[in-house]
Formats: C-alpha cells, sequence, structure tokens
C-alpha cells in the first residue's frame, strides 16, 4: 500500500504531468501534480471549459458476492441493497462511536457486485476495515487501488470532449450513474460523478491503459482548450462547492450530523450496522458543534486551523479556507457552537493579530446554473 | 533582472532612485508563491527596521511575510495592488513594486546580495 512506502508512488501520469511542468507534491504516499498553469486559472478553466484530472491516487475497492449489498449495509451508514444496478451514492464508513473513518462514493455495477472509491488518504485503512466488517457474509474484497487508474473530466464542456471517445451513451447517463463500456478504445467505467460542482466523468481504467486515455482526452480536448488540473484546483473547486474533505471537515472526531450530512446516514435501513447505536444517539443528543460556510468580510484568506470567535469567545476553528476565484472573495468552512451557526451570524476568524468579520452563508458557495 | 537592483534572502528586490528604495519580491518568489489575492503593506509614515516582517504576502495556497530590506520611512505603497494583486506575479519587477522607503543609512545596502549572489542562491534553490 502507499503508506508503507518510504517515498512516494508515482501514478503512470507521473512523466505527463512533468512534461507538462507540473509543479510536483507529495500527497497521501503518491506523487501528485499541485498545479501547471496556476490554481486561479485552472480553477477558471473547470468552470468556463473542462479540465482533467490525475485521480489514480484514489481506492478502489470491489465487493463481490451473493451478501455484497448486506455486508456493504452492514459496514457503512448507507443501504447500497436499494441501490439499482448502474447508480451510486455518496456514503460513509464510520466508527462504531460515530465518528467519520472516510466518505466515499459506492457504485453498483451488478445485482452482486459494487465498487467503493476511498480517498486516498484512507484507502489501506477503509480495506483494512471492510475485512473486519465483512466477518461472516458472504462476500469478498477485492482491493483493485493500486491497479486502477481514474482521470476525470470536469467542467461544461465534458459531454462534447468525452462523446466521441467512448462508447457508453454518455448523454444519457444521470448523474451518479456509471456504465460499463470503452474509452479510447480501452475498456473503462464511466461515472458521472464528481468533486467540482460541474457536470463531469470519472473514468476507471486499467493502469496500463492510462497514459492512453489522457492523452486521447487531451487531444480530444484540444478544441475546447481543456486544461490539466492539479489538486490546489481541485480544493478550490471543491470548497466553493460545499463539498466536504476528509481530513478537514470530516475526521473520526465529527459525526455526519456535525457535517450537515445527517441525510447520508440511514436509519430507517434494516439490520445493525457499525456505528448505529452511538449515531442515534448522537442524532438524538444534538450536535456538539456545526458545519458552517464562511464568507469572509474582509482582506486575508482564514485558513485550516484559524480560530474563530463569535462574541469575542472562541467557538471553533476554520476546517478549509481559500479565495473564491469565482466570487473573488475569501469563503471558508469551519465548525462553530450550534448556537451561532445561523445563517447571517457574523462571527470572526483570527487571521494573524487581527479578527476580520465572517458572516456564516448558506452552502454552496457555487451552483452551477443547470 | 536589472543590474542595479540588490536582493535579499528573503526574496526581496530593491532600486535605489536617489534617497529612496523602491521595494518588491522577485520573479522566483512570485513564482514560488503561486497565484498571490492579497497583499498587506506597512502604512505610509511607518519606520521599518531592516530585515523586520513589515507585511504579508498571501497566495492561494501559503502566506509569506514581507522583510525590509533596508530601514527607513516608509513614504509610498503600490495602491494598485489592493484591487490587482495579479500584478505582483505578472510583472514583480515593475507594475508589481510594492514600497518606497527613504533610505537612512544606504551602507545598509552593502549587506545585501547582488545579482550574482542573489542568481547563486535560487540556482540551487
Amino acid at each position: 500500500m502507499a503508506q508503507a512506502h518510504g517515498s512516494p508512488i508515482a501514478t503512470p501520469l507521473a512523466d505527463r504531468h512533468q512534461a507538462l511542468g507540473a509543479r510536483m507534491v507529495e500527497f497521501a504516499g503518491w506523487l501528485m501534480p499541485v498545479q501547471y498553469s496556476g490554481i486561479l486559472e485552472e480553477h477558471r478553466a473547470v468552470r468556463t471549459r473542462a479540465g482533467l484530472f490525475d485521480l489514480s491516487h484514489m481506492g478502489e475497492l470491489y465487493v463481490d458476492g451473493a451478501e455484497a449489498a448486506r455486508a456493504l449495509g452492514y459496514a457503512l451508514v448507507t443501504d447500497p441493497a436499494s441501490l439499482k444496478v448502474g447508480r451510486a451514492h455518496y456514503s460513509m464508513i464510520c466508527f462504531p462511536e460515530g465518528g467519520v473513518l472516510d466518505d466515499l462514493i459506492v457504485y453498483r455495477l451488478a445485482e452482486e457486485r459494487f465498487m467503493v472509491v476511498a480517498n486516498a488518504s484512507n484507502a489501506t485503512a477503509v480495506s483494512d476495515a471492510l475485512v473486519e466488517r465483512f466477518a461472516g457474509f458472504r462476500v469478498v474484497l477485492d482491493d483493485r487501488s493500486l491497479a486502477t487508474a481514474l482521470v476525470a473530466i470536469q467542467g461544461p464542456a465534458s459531454l462534447q470532449v468525452l462523446t466521441p471517445l467512448t462508447d457508453v451513451a454518455i448523454a444519457d447517463l444521470h448523474y451518479y450513474a456509471i456504465a460499463e463500456g470503452s474509452v479510447a478504445g480501452v475498456p473503462a467505467l464511466v461515472a458521472r460523478t464528481g468533486y467540482t460542482g460541474e457536470d463531469g466523468f470519472e473514468v476507471f481504467v486499467d493502469v496500463a491503459a492510462a497514459g492512453r486515455v489522457w492523452d486521447a482526452l487531451m487531444e480530444a480536448g484540444r478544441s475546447a482548450e481543456v486544461v490539466p488540473i492539479g489538486l490546489g484546483a481541485r480544493d478550490t473547486l471543491r470548497l466553493e462547492a460545499g463539498m466536504p474533505l476528509y481530513g478537514n471537515e470530516l475526521g473520526p472526531d465529527t459525526t455526519p450530523y456535525e457535517a450537515g450530512l445527517g441525510r447520508v446516514v440511514k436509519l430507517g435501513k434494516e439490520g445493525d450496522f457499525v456505528g448505529r447505536a452511538a449515531l442515534e444517539r448522537a442524532l438524538a443528543d444534538g450536535p456538539r458543534k456545526k458545519l458552517v460556510g464562511l464568507a469572509v468580510r474582509g482582506r486575508g484568506i482564514a485558513r485550516h486551523g484559524y480560530e474563530l470567535f463569535a462574541g469575542g469567545r472562541r467557538t471553533g476553528a476554520i476546517t478549509s479556507g481559500t479565495l473564491s476565484p469565482t466570487l473573488g472573495e475569501p469563503i471558508a468552512m469551519g465548525y462553530a457552537a450550534p448556537s451561532e451557526a445561523e445563517p447571517g451570524t457574523i462571527l470572526e476568524v483570527g487571521i494573524r493579530d487581527q479578527r476580520v468579520p465572517a458572516e456564516v452563508v448558506v452552502l454552496p458557495f457555487y451552483r452551477r446554473a443547470t | 533582472m536589472a543590474e542595479d537592483l540588490r536582493y535579499t534572502k528573503e526574496h526581496e528586490w530593491v532600486r535605489v532612485e536617489g534617497d529612496v528604495a523602491i521595494v518588491g519580491i522577485t520573479d522566483y518568489a512570485a513564482h514560488q508563491l503561486g497565484d498571490i489575492v492579497f497583499v498587506e503593506l506597512p502604512e505610509i509614515g511607518r519606520v521599518l527596521t531592516q530585515f523586520a516582517a513589515v507585511g504579508v504576502i498571501e497566495s492561494v495556497k501559503a502566506v509569506s511575510d514581507l522583510f525590509a530590506p533596508i530601514s527607513g520611512e516608509v513614504v509610498e505603497t503600490n495602491a494598485e495592488l489592493g484591487a490587482r494583486p495579479e500584478l505582483v506575479s505578472g510583472d514583480p519587477f515593475g507594475q508589481g513594486w510594492m514600497l518606497r522607503i527613504r533610505i537612512v543609512d544606504k551602507s545598509q545596502l552593502d549587506g545585501l546580495l547582488d545579482r550574482a549572489a542573489y542568481q547563486d542562491l535560487t540556482r540551487e534553490g
């Protein structure tokens, strides 16, 4: 696994990123591009045209067997049994105490076959937890993370760029649906999912085919001026779209309810699941803190770890923050006491030695026009 | 990069015009920082001490201190940078200038790097 290595693992596209002049960084044990031409420019490219992402560091865990749906229903907070074949949903795997171990997307590929996509930083932990939780179920876990490459195209031009390259009828592919077919002549899973708030597709292929798919998309994207996008812009895009990042908004000390994601926990599903008792209690007790969106009303970026104040008293901290390229203003997410979390509340962020006003706003900061 | 500039180890440049020093950050620094989004400069009239942290340059990914390359009073700051911080990234030696300082001790410039020394510093960096 990536975390066991002393030096970071290169994705199959690392040479291409370096040839494109990418600034590379170590992330979750992988060598990844953080930016090519610049974060602001890449961000705007995705919002107005389309961008290509190498997401090969993500974890892909296949779950197969007669009891695959039941086993996943026990291991996760959602009810994968309710997914139709070819559909997906956002999910979480929680600790028995109710905190979040990872957030995931679960795709149903067949009646008895699922693919669970986990964050790169948690792929091993999720794999280990699933193995443990699957004990006693007729199910097999096949961790194919290192054998799978993931190339995403995101932005309004995505459909037009990908269509000629695939035999999948992607114009008819619903949001959060997945289909099997080919892309650039190689076998692929194509999902209409993403982490940017734009239309887009995630293409899962064998690592050996990654270069071919990347090159084909870059070539096909030329007239639409598609550009490669690094982790820097990936972060500003998801933050504008109000999407949580594990390690920032989500972690072992946070329940889904506190993160505003209570709808993901299906307490109504049949049977026990890991964390059920703790989550039922958490729902009944109410959250200890609440995730808020913040529009910083001052000059300065509210960054991860900066303190949040209400009426001069510390109420929490910033979990993520940046300058929103689309809004032209600093935005952030953070945790505040539930009593201070109403939209319209003016809190203060400690930015160096100043207290800068920040207004609680409803998430997301950006929603695409559809 | 002009020959008549001096540089600090923290990647500020200085150009002397009479008894005034014009200060900015180098293209090397701008490139390292990435997209610059806010620049906090000391107010006019403030007296700076050489090598003290006097301002802040914020990029999307990081916060960086601006250090005074020379002691003296701030006589002007680049008002354009409030609305257009991207001038620092785009033209760090020209339109991206940051401060004008009235020099109190010209010999302080001798303690700064010349072009060759600065290029050595950034070459292996």
